[in-house]
């Protein structure tokens, strides 16, 4: 395919994007010891966009996320990052996990946690030199925790934890980031910090995926969305797919959470 | 006597020389690995390890024993108590991998049940006729005093390979312990690393049997990591503090026991780290009980003269009374007495408060001055709470209370800049009926 678009030049271009997409996946199903918590999901996911997943607690929001970065085994299917196995293009993938997925009292700083992100540019053996240092701090800068670079992680608020987390996918310097739920229990500072962050990683022609559970704020952060429950029940463009008779295909029919993506479905109106 | 112990602590004869340098090389490297063990939350699995190795020991013993080779050969010992390790680690895998078994019982079970058969195959060796048993019961305690230096050499030299190894994988171990899925993202290779560190601590523990025994070896790995843990929140200054303590413990036990023969060495080593550990944890200065309890009374003082101005402000805010008497302060506050004298006992000697008659106060100018900052921070974060994070109104003053003794100036800053309020200094009204 490179070699068609390199010599296509500029007209091969749509052709090319269709075919590497950030994230395509084919026919996933992911199961824990035989009880399937993902079945059949097929996704392609658009470049340049933020794309809100959203569905009911154990969904399997987190699990399609962890099945993407072969955290968890895949059963069946098959998943490629810009047109690869995500094997070959690690370094175009940027990860936040969950706040709760580790241990807050380890000893270290917010900075050293971000500068865990070059880990990988960094390599084997290698001390951690100046230039990395530099580029951790300027992304504490960018989400606001500048000064907090040098305290003991234990000692940051959960949000401001989170943003110590969005920090260390920001020096990854990725093409596509995976976030799961960066908005869980955060402050209305740090959920601006992040919003913030998202936009301008979109404004960056990058994209964006973040499990999320606020369904009020969806139609206001996300371009795109892919709502799941078990399988994908629908996913597109906000508008036309975050829709009543959707939502209740996915929540089942809880009226208060479908009121109140209702009401910000009109407020965006 | 003196003489004697003062040519061994500084090492004068050979043996004694490399002994102690070897036992003071694996407190070095129990400290370091067992920092990163302690972090992973693996600490215990040395524990099943060296408890573990004690059939292979028997075992081994009886095969080289059954093929007429030199029963009490220590590479094949050492060999046999290096499978049966792995394989007691392997067991506790396989039981929390295919059962619902948390990770305690599984580490219980094979710990026991590997024990267990050590004991039972001692009992066959101690009754066989043929070579001694004699010496084999040392790998239980110890035998630091009667160990040659061509022992006491192999245990400096893996020691300082662990030790050596652990700085050149420094970042990528810490990056396992902090988070290991992260890491995998990355592309590191996190099953290999986390069987790399399990190799590390299995090689610590193995040529630990002999200097602390199989019994007492955890300690070394545990301890000296937990108690560098008090001193420090950084990740290389614990690992460099454990390694002293470990060392010193080594250094010590071993120095001692080859004065007092009688002296078990693998028991002084265990105990000197002990005291280290109970200094650690009460003088700690990052997280010792000491440092923890001065930081919550001063806390709590903070936090009792804020209060004590705030309802001295508020009380006379709204009238023309500038003082306060000890009754209307008690109303006000859940407090006893007691504790209102202490606050006001506090707030006279800072020069905040005067009493101007009998159980009647009144505030300063220094005292109004402050009590006019505190209640005005408190109030803009009640403005700030009830705008942006949807609280209900009747919940702010206490959501206020906690949050605002912890922030610092800059934060409220901030939030002045947020609210744009008026810029002169008043204090706005409190938003909610007082």
């Amino acid at each position: 395919m490179s070699v068609l678009s390199a010599l296509t030049g500029s007209g091969g271009r749509d052709s090319v994007h269709a075919v590497s997409a950030p994230l395509s996946i084919d026919d996933m199903t992911v199961a824990y010891q035989r009880k399937p918590v993902l079945w059949d999901v097929d996704l392609d996911v658009p470049e340049g966009r933020l794309i809100g997943i959203v569905g009911p607690n154990g969904a399997g929001k987190s699990t399609l996320i962890k099945a993407v970065l072969d955290l968890v085994p895949k059963a069946s299917g098959r998943v490629l990052i810009y047109g690869q196995p995500y094997k070959k293009q690690r370094g175009l993938v940027g990860y936040v996990p969950q706040r709760e997925s580790v241990d807050w009292d380890f000893p270290t700083s917010a900075l050293d946690v971000v500068t865990m992100g070059r880990y990988g540019k960094i390599g084997w053996f290698k001390p951690v030199t100046r230039e990395h240092r530099d580029a951790a701090m300027h992304a504490l800068e960018k989400v606001g925790m500048a000064d907090y670079a040098h305290r003991q992680i234990s000692q940051l608020s959960g949000g401001q934890q989170q943003r110590v987390f969005l920090a260390r996918a920001l020096v990854q310097d990725a093409k596509l980031y995976l976030m799961d739920e960066p908005f869980a229990a955060v402050d209305a500072a740090t959920e601006k910090a992040i919003v913030d962050i998202l936009r301008e990683l979109r404004a960056a022609g990058k994209t964006a995926l973040v499990v999320h559970h606020d369904l009020q704020t969806v139609p206001e952060y996300f371009d795109h969305v892919i709502l799941i429950n078990m399988r994908v029940v629908a996913s597109g463009p906000t508008d036309t797919v975050f829709t009543r008779e959707n939502l209740i295909k996915t929540y089942g029919g809880r009226l208060t959470l479908l009121d109140q993506a209702a009401e910000a479905m009109r407020r965006r109106a | 006597m003196l003489q004697e112990l003062l040519q061994i602590l500084t090492l004068q004869s050979h043996n004694t020389r490399v002994v102690v340098l070897g036992v003071t090389a694996l407190g070095l490297a129990a400290g370091i690995i067992g920092s990163f063990m302690l972090l992973r939350k693996r600490a215990l699995v040395g524990d099943a390890l060296s408890h573990a190795t004690y059939p292979g020991i028997g075992a081994a013993f009886m095969i080289m024993a059954a093929f007429g080779h030199d029963a009490k050969n220590l590479a094949g010992l050492l060999l046999g108590a290096t499978i049966a390790g792995l394989l007691g680690v392997g067991s506790i895998l396989a039981i929390r991998k295919f059962t619902r078994l948390k990770e305690d019982a599984a580490l219980g079970i094979v710990l026991s049940t590997f024990f267990g058969l050590g004991v039972y195959f001692d009992g066959i060796i101690q009754n066989m006729s043929g070579p001694s048993a004699a010496g084999l019961s040392s790998f239980i305690t110890g035998k630091t005093a009667s160990m040659i230096s061509s022992e006491a050499m192999t245990i400096a030299l893996v020691g300082s390979g662990v030790a050596i190894v652990c700085v050149l994988l420094f970042k990528e171990f810490k990056m396992l312990c902090f988070d290991q899925d992260f890491a995998s993202t990355q592309g590191w290779p996190v099953v290999l690393l986390d069987l790399l560190l399990m190799g590390l601590v299995t090689a610590v523990t193995i040529v630990g049997l002999q200097a602390v025994g199989l019994v007492l070896v955890i300690a070394l790995l545990i301890i000296p990591a937990a108690a560098a843990r008090f001193w420090t929140e950084r990740l290389d200054a614990m690992m460099i503090l454990a390694a002293l303590i470990g060392a010193v413990s080594g250094y010590i036990g071993a120095a001692l026991s080859a004065v007092f023969h009688n002296l078990p060495a693998g028991a002084v080593i265990v105990l000197t780290a002990s005291a280290l550990f109970l200094v650690s944890m009460f003088f700690g200065r990052a997280r010792g009980v000491l440092r923890r309890m001065v930081d919550h009374y001063q806390l709590s003082r903070r936090v009792g003269s804020q209060h004590l101005l705030r309802a001295m402000f508020e009380l006379t805010e709204d009238s023309n009374r500038p003082t306060a008497t000890v009754e209307q302060l008690l109303e006000k506050r859940a407090w006893s007495r007691l504790m209102l004298a202490r606050f006001l006992t506090v707030a006279l000697r800072d020069g905040l408060v005067v009493e101007s008659a009998k159980h009647q106060w009144r505030l300063t100018n220094e005292g109004l001055a402050e009590a006019r900052r505190i209640t005005r921070n408190h109030r803009l974060w009640e403005i700030y709470l009830m705008t942006h994070a949807d609280v209900a109104a009747n919940h702010v003053d206490r959501d206020a209370d906690a949050i605002e003794h912890v922030l610092g100036r800059p934060m409220v800053e901030e939030l002045e800049a947020a609210l744009a309020t008026q810029t002169e200094p008043n204090v706005p009204r409190s938003p909610h009926p007082m």
